[in-house]
């Protein structure tokens, strides 16, 4: 292992462990606004949303196919499938659309 | 939720549980591991692809699975290979690593607000583990989120994202490429399956959010790279249905009134149930 390489490693963890970290030792929401603190709270659909597209329309060599797949997942998770279920479905079916077409 | 064990007080806190009480820790981390598994499977293609190119950019495995262990951060391990493929210097790596990571701050900043206490230590933990998609499972679960129960979906998403890394430099294609192809779908069937269900639970808020997000990162990915476009159509999104929750009191001023009120609700909820 070069030195050069192994400190560049460590920096780049670092870089990305702080920010990780810091609100989470750091911040202290007890006294924000109810609007700030609510808006916290609906970060993860904002995020969810943020990395379903567009990036799931770049997976398979055909938009349709990620359509198909990720439409499958969202059926499945629409009537209570597990997560595991919905994950190994959409890939299944990624799977056999790309055979087929 | 709460199991009760001896010596329980006319509140139910007894001394073992504000220290944590090891079994009740046990069966978070246990539900954790569980739900981390869809994780595992779906880093499992991309840390492969990861250990695989790690390979051919030139590192040593050593390297390749030091940078999984340490980082943890698929987005910003590849695009180190692409920098170091091009011969960019260590510096430029590391500060684009933590420009590709800043959007993480905005998550931990929201899982805050959902978890219980716990200790410092145990923040420092999760903390390390707080990928897309480690927050992503953890941050839809009712509050209040565990310590152990996020340290667990940590901990199968990290040894499947390490543990493949390694398998990916030498066995690379040991994966069919049909195969390889439908695991690229893994992670967006897991969010997907995350979100859903959700929409059922809060309505349309959740969807008009994502839709939000969504919209706003395929416009802000035009000029900016995936890290920066995420976080800041994350925090558009979020104000913009704030702004149009005021504005527009989405029909009835009363409504968004009453809503304020469940809310704070909750939060009394939220904070007597971490209390306890």
């Amino acid at each position: 292992m070069s030195m050069t390489m192994v400190w560049m490693i460590v920096a780049m963890g670092l870089v990305t462990y702080i920010p990780r970290l810091l609100p989470l030792v750091m911040l202290n929401t007890e006294n924000w606004p109810a609007w700030a603190r609510r808006m916290l709270t609906r970060v993860p659909y904002a995020v969810l949303g943020a990395l379903i597209l567009p990036g799931i329309l770049t997976v398979g060599d055909n938009v349709w196919f990620a359509v198909a797949s990720g439409g499958t997942a969202a059926v499945l998770a629409y009537f209570g499938a597990p997560l595991i279920v919905v994950v190994g479905a959409a890939i299944g079916v990624l799977g056999v659309v790309q055979m087929v077409f | 939720m709460k199991t009760f064990s001896g010596g329980v007080t006319a509140l139910g806190v007894t001394a073992a549980e504000r220290a944590g009480d090891p079994a009740t820790q046990t069966k978070h981390l246990k539900k954790g591991l569980t739900d981390g598994l869809p994780i595992a499977i779906g880093y499992m293609p991309v840390a492969i692809t990861f250990g695989l190119i790690a390979g051919a950019t030139g590192l040593s495995v050593g390297e390749a699975v030091l940078m999984s262990m340490l980082v943890f951060a698929g987005a910003a391990q590849y695009m180190s290979l692409s920098m170091i493929a091009v011969g960019a210097g260590a510096v430029e790596v590391v500060l684009a690593t933590f420009i590709v990571n800043l959007r993480h701050l905005l998550m931990s900043a929201s899982i805050h607000e959902k978890a219980e206490t716990g200790t410092k230590a145990q923040r420092a933990v999760y903390a390390f583990g707080m990928t897309d998609e480690v927050f992503a499972v953890a941050s839809t679960k009712q509050a209040p989120l565990r310590s152990f129960y996020i340290i667990g979906v940590a901990a199968a998403a990290y040894g499947s994202w390490v543990g493949f890394t390694g398998a990916g430099y030498y066995m690379g294609a040991f994966l069919p490429v049909v195969v390889q192809e439908s695991m690229a779908i893994a992670l967006y069937a897991l969010f997907i399956a995350l979100l859903v269900p959700s929409i059922r639970k809060e309505g349309r808020m959740v969807v008009i959010l994502a839709g939000m997000g969504g919209l706003f990162h395929s416009v802000l990915a035009l000029w900016m790279s995936t890290g920066w476009a995420i976080m800041f159509a994350t925090v558009l999104a979020v104000a913009g249905y704030e702004v149009m929750e005021r504005l527009l009191g989405f029909g009835k001023g009363e409504e968004s009134e009453l809503a304020d009120i469940d809310y704070e609700e909750e939060e009394r909820k939220e904070a007597e149930s971490s209390c306890r």
